[in-house]
Order: structure tokens, then C-alpha cells, then sequence
């Protein structure tokens, strides 16, 4: 009983959280723009997500006769699917956690190399050329950072000895893995960034030539998956680097373990829209010779020293 | 347990039935996927977590969708008359014909082999590695030459020609 | 490298600074009083129409939005018998306030023009007339020169010379 409870709790905080994040980009690029933003719905503008809510319900559906209708329904369920299956894995708390599994970080990059099918899977289904180029884009893009997404987190997995996330957060008791793992955690911020396509990396919607990339042709609530995965997927990221870097819900005792997790995950949430506020998007085959030239070695590099000094000390 | 293994294998025998089957390039690659997920699940309940996670991340999350891409490359048609052929029984008889007496023969085997339970317990990932750097370590090393081979090929093959200044000063 | 940080720690120092918005329906932004917003007609210091409906404005207007019908009164004064702009044509470029000889037609600025019915946008002239000078004030077209339509006598006109009496020698 307590587990289902704990189950549907992770699920409605995470859903609240990424509909949230629609307010809250909003008003932070607002900021950092000199702007207000919405502020006329409700408080603060609150209600703005409510409405948004309603208007992508209240849409209309429309798949076009073009498309290949089965592929086209399913790529965006993919997407929200893979990525609320991995909220299954991060501690909130010492006893707060939907699955302890020992190979927490292995589910993680597992779905979110599924995650690729949703973006190739819906820009192919819309048989359109522009939703292709972004298909093709996101797999190229995906399938190369998801590489060095794994690479940049055995440095963490060597240092604590586990793929269980519970056994990484307890080993960061002694001092946060940001300190020796700096670089792990610069790649996989990257990557994170990258294979949630968010801004600076934004390339396989790039509206600027692309007019939205693989979901050109959804609408209605279909784009409304897509556009919450995409939320669901910063917060899950930032909840990842704040676990796996930053000692997830430790913290000093004044405040519950999870309200920690949560300052530290707004924190990056934070920092994701802050990029999105002042970087322009690189082109194309800039992004995949830095991501094979520079973060691939970089990755590799670290887990070799990461590796000799943990021989060494033992 | 058990339920999840029957449902799981039902899956995976399914979706591999239809990979072959489908027309469309695509549904068929979908197909597989599936499948792959369904064996994935049937090594998570024969406590290989190891193995079950690798299953997701290396088949079903990167050699599939190259699979994919490469279709949506080459674009290929919904049909395809060629293949419309292959379907008629004339073609797929004597194949199906000796598919057919290897079913047999495998299904022979497995009655007359000593089935031993699945040894119940888990295998981690520490005990996986240690085995891949010390038993199998002639394997391993085999593998990362073949691989290694690949990617100088690809290179050599992906690699352009530096062009000169101008397409009317090419030498012909 | 460093200039992506030194971006990043810019755009974030944006959060100390003032927005730029402007709250609209609340605080309205400053209009200059020459802003070119809704068109009006203009009545001289008499309070008379000063459109003498020379068809002027609607010859420059650049989308044909204006059109007109010119009459006269018993006392041979020309006037509009009907104006008539469709605001949801014109692009507010103020061409026929340059256009008119007689600063009957001025631009204001007003621009509060939001209708849910596009006919509700054709102004006809009883919309458009205005009971004031607008920005011209104590101009008076026929004042100044020209022929006697009984506002002024043969040559009182301000910017006009008692007539020449061509029968006399003296200066």
C-alpha cells in the first residue's frame, strides 16, 4: 500500500512539476530578457498553465491523411513513457523510492536510448520533409551523446562502487562527487542537455529552419506529449546531476532529505533555461565534432584517471 | 515470476513472427525492437540484470536506431514489387521445408537434454566484468580487434578527398 | 570556452535589471502628438467643416481606404456629402494628412481602434468629424485666399493683397 502511494506520488509530482516548468521558463526567460511574461492569469500568472492545459486538450487532433497513422499515434507516448519509467529509479528521500534497483543508472541510459524512437519515430510517421531532417538530426544527435552520457557516469559508478543510485548517494556522504568527478559532471551536463534537445542543442526542432522539426505535423494533445516529455525530461536530468553530483538528499538536517533534492534539482532546472536564455544554437556538424572530438576524449580520459587513482589508493 | 517469463517469451515469439512478415520496412524494425525488449525482460527474470540492461541500451537503444536510420536513408518504398514476389509459397516452401526439420531436431534436443534449474541468484555487474577481464579475456580481445577494424574502415570509407581550389582545376 | 561562460554570467546578471514592459491597459506608453493613429476630420475656428472634398486624400491614399462624395451648399461651398475610411484597410502611413490643402484631415494619436466585427471598422463621416480643430489651430482655409464664399470679402484674406486697381497709375 505505502509503495503504490509512494508510486502515485512520484508520478504526480513529476506531471505537476513539468506542467509547472511551463510557467516557469516562461517567467525566468522573461527575466533575463528584461520582459514580465505571463502574469495576467491568476497570480503571479499561475493560472497560465491551466489554460495552456486546456487549450492543447481542447484542440483539434489532427493526423494528417499522409501520415503513417499507428507509428504517428505511438512515437509521442514513447517519449513521456521512457522518461516517467525513469523517475522510478532517483531517491527522494532515504526510504523514498519507487525501485532500488542494482543497475539504476543502466535503466536510465537504457530509456533514454529508447527515447531516441520517439523523436525518429514521429518525424518518419509525419512523412514530411522537414520532420524527416529533424528525425534524422535527433537520431545522429541522441545516438552520439548518449556515449559519452554513459562514459561521463562510470566515473561515478567507480567511485561508489555500485549502479544503484541509493548506494551513489550514500558513498557522497563523505564529500560530494562534484569535486573529483568535475569533469564527469561537465559531460554529462552536456550531454543531458543534448539529449533532451534543449536549447543551445535544440537542433533537431531548430524553428529557425525546420519550422518545428519532428513534430511539425502534431497537434492537439499530441504535441502536448512532446512538449511535456520535453519538461519531463529536464527535470529528470537535473534530478539525475543533483543525485548523481551533488549528494541528491543530503544535506544538512534542518530541512527534510527531499525538499534538498528538490532545491537542487530547480537549481539546474534553473541553469538549463538560463542556457536556453543566452546561447544561439550551433550548426549542425559543429555539434557532432565537438561531441566525437572533444567530450568523447574528454569522457574516456576521465574514467582512465578516475580509474588509476582509485587502483593507486587502494 | 513465472506468468511474466510465459507473457514475456509470448511477446518476444510474436513480435519476431511479425518483423518478418511486415511489408513495410519500418513496422517490421518496430517489431524487432519489441522483440528485443521482450528478451530483455526474459533475462531480467532470469536474474542476468546485467545482461537485461545492456540488452536495452547496445540492441534495442543504439543498433536499432541505426537500423532505422538507415532505412529512412535509403527511403524505402511501401511496396516493394520484388519482395511482393518472395512471398508467393513457390519461393518460401523449401526454406520453410528445412526450417521446419531443424524445428524438430531442435525440439529433440531440448527433450532429451538434462535441464538444469537456472541458477537462482543474481548476477552482478562487478562479477560480469571480472569474468570478461580474466576467463574470456582472449574473446574480449578479439572483438575490440574486429571493432576496431570496422571503425578504420568506416574511416577510410566516410573520408573525403581534400577538393582542389576550384571544380575546372581538378585534375580529370 | 570563456566567452560561453562570460554569455552565460551576463544574461544572468539580466535578473537584476528593470523590465522593459509596459503594462498596457493599466499604464498606457507615451504617444507623441504627432503619432499617427486614428484619422479624424477637422472643423475650422467657426466650427465649419474644413473639407472642401477635393478628392485629394483619397487620390494619395497608398490602399484606396478613403472614399468620398463632393456637393455644394446653397452658397456654393463645397463640402463631403459622405466620407467614408475603412480602418480595416488603412495602414495609417498619413499620406492624406499630407495631401490635404486645407487640414481637414489630420492623424491623432489614438490607436485603441480593436473591433470583433470587421464592418464595425468603416467609419462613415458623422464617426469621423470632430467637433474641434484638431491640431491646426485657428486655421482657416478660406480665411486666407482666394475667392468670396461669404466668409471674407475680395482681398481681406491674411495672406492676400487689397486687389490692384489697374485703372490707377499710383503704386
Amino acid at each position: 500500500m505505502n509503495h503504490i502511494l509512494i508510486i502515485v506520488g512520484v508520478l504526480v509530482l513529476a506531471l505537476t512539476i513539468a506542467a509547472g516548468l511551463i510557467w516557469v521558463e516562461r517567467r525566468l526567460l522573461s527575466l533575463w530578457q528584461d520582459r514580465l511574461g505571463p502574469n495576467r492569469v491568476g497570480p503571479l500568472g499561475l493560472g497560465q498553465v491551466l489554460a495552456d492545459m486546456i487549450k492543447l486538450f481542447f484542440k483539434e487532433d489532427w493526423i494528417p491523411p499522409f501520415a503513417d497513422k499507428p507509428v504517428f499515434v505511438l512515437a509521442p507516448g514513447i517519449l513521456v513513457l521512457t522518461i516517467l519509467l525513469t523517475f522510478a529509479i532517483i531517491p527522494f528521500g532515504p526510504h523514498f523510492y519507487v525501485f532500488n534497483s542494482n543497475i539504476g543508472i543502466l535503466f536510465f541510459l537504457g530509456n533514454s536510448s529508447l527515447g531516441v524512437y520517439s523523436i525518429v519515430l514521429g518525424g518518419w510517421a509525419s512523412n514530411n520533409k522537414y520532420s524527416m531532417i529533424g528525425a534524422m538530426r535527433a537520431s545522429a544527435q541522441m545516438l552520439t551523446y548518449e556515449v559519452f552520457m554513459g562514459l561521463s557516469l562510470m566515473g561515478v559508478v567507480m567511485m561508489a562502487d555500485s549502479f544503484n543510485l541509493n548506494t551513489i548517494v550514500e558513498a557522497q556522504k563523505g564529500g560530494w562527487f562534484i569535486i573529483p568527478q568535475f569533469i564527469g559532471f561537465v559531460v554529462f551536463f552536456i550531454a543531458g542537455v543534448a539529449e533532451t534537445h534543449r536549447l543551445p542543442f535544440d537542433i533537431p526542432e531548430a524553428e529557425g529552419e525546420l519550422v518545428a522539426g519532428y513534430h511539425s505535423e502534431y497537434s492537439g494533445m499530441k504535441f502536448g506529449m512532446f512538449f511535456v516529455g520535453e519538461y519531463l525530461g529536464i527535470t529528470l536530468i537535473s534530478a539525475l546531476i543533483a543525485t548523481l553530483f551533488f549528494g541528491g538528499w543530503l544535506g544538512p538536517s534542518f530541512l527534510p532529505p527531499f525538499v534538498w533534492l528538490m532545491i537542487k534539482t530547480f537549481f539546474f532546472i534553473g541553469i538549463f533555461i538560463l542556457l536556453r536564455a543566452s546561447l544561439p544554437r550551433p550548426r549542425y556538424d559543429q555539434l557532432m565534432t565537438f561531441g566525437w572530438k572533444v567530450l568523447l576524449p574528454l569522457a574516456l580520459l576521465n574514467l582512465l584517471i578516475t580509474g588509476a587513482i582509485l587502483i593507486f589508493l587502494k | 515470476m513465472n506468468i511474466f517469463f510465459y507473457i514475456a517469451a509470448t511477446v518476444a515469439i510474436t513480435t519476431t513472427i511479425l518483423a518478418i512478415s511486415r511489408r513495410n520496412a519500418i513496422h517490421a524494425l518496430l517489431n524487432l525492437i519489441l522483440s528485443l525488449l521482450s528478451i530483455s525482460v526474459v533475462l531480467y527474470l532470469l536474474d542476468a540484470q546485467f545482461i537485461a540492461a545492456l540488452e536495452v541500451i547496445i540492441y534495442a537503444g543504439a543498433i536499432m536506431v541505426l537500423f532505422i536510420f538507415v532505412t529512412m536513408i535509403l527511403n524505402i518504398g511501401l511496396e516493394n514489387k520484388q519482395e511482393k514476389k518472395w512471398y508467393n509459397p513457390r519461393m518460401w516452401f523449401v526454406a520453410a521445408f528445412f526450417a521446419g526439420i531443424l524445428f524438430l531436431d531442435l525440439i529433440l534436443a531440448v527433450k532429451n537434454a538434462q535441464i538444469q534449474p537456472v541458477a537462482a541468484q543474481v548476477i552482478h555487474s562487478k562479477q560480469v566484468g571480472i569474468s570478461m577481464f580474466t576467463t574470456y579475456l582472449l574473446a574480449v580481445e578479439i572483438a575490440a580487434v574486429l571493432l576496431m577494424a570496422g571503425i578504420i574502415g568506416a574511416f577510410h570509407l566516410g573520408s573525403q578527398e581534400k577538393k582542389v581550389m576550384h571544380r575546372f582545376l581538378e585534375k580529370k | 570556452m570563456f566567452s560561453i561562460l562570460q554569455t552565460i554570467w551576463l544574461t544572468f546578471l539580466h535578473l537584476f535589471h528593470k523590465a522593459e514592459t509596459v503594462q498596457y491597459p493599466e499604464e498606457k506608453p507615451y504617444l507623441a502628438p504627432r503619432y499617427r493613429g486614428r484619422i479624424v476630420l477637422t472643423r475650422d475656428s467657426d466650427m465649419n467643416e474644413r473639407c472642401v472634398a477635393c478628392n485629394l486624400c483619397a487620390a494619395a491614399c497608398p490602399v484606396d481606404c478613403i472614399s468620398l462624395q463632393a456637393t455644394e451648399d446653397e452658397s456654393g461651398r463645397r463640402y463631403a456629402e459622405f466620407f467614408r475610411i475603412n480602418f480595416s484597410r488603412c495602414i495609417f502611413c498619413g499620406f492624406c494628412e499630407e495631401a490635404c490643402p486645407t487640414y481637414a484631415i489630420q492623424l491623432i494619436p489614438d490607436t485603441e481602434m480593436g473591433e470583433y466585427d470587421r464592418q464595425n471598422l468603416v467609419y462613415e463621416k458623422e464617426h469621423l468629424l470632430i467637433s474641434g480643430q484638431g491640431k491646426y489651430h485657428n486655421y482657416n482655409f478660406y480665411k486666407q485666399a482666394g475667392v468670396d464664399m461669404g466668409v471674407k470679402g475680395k482681398g481681406e484674406g491674411e495672406m492676400e493683397e487689397k486687389p490692384i486697381d489697374v485703372k490707377s497709375l499710383m503704386p
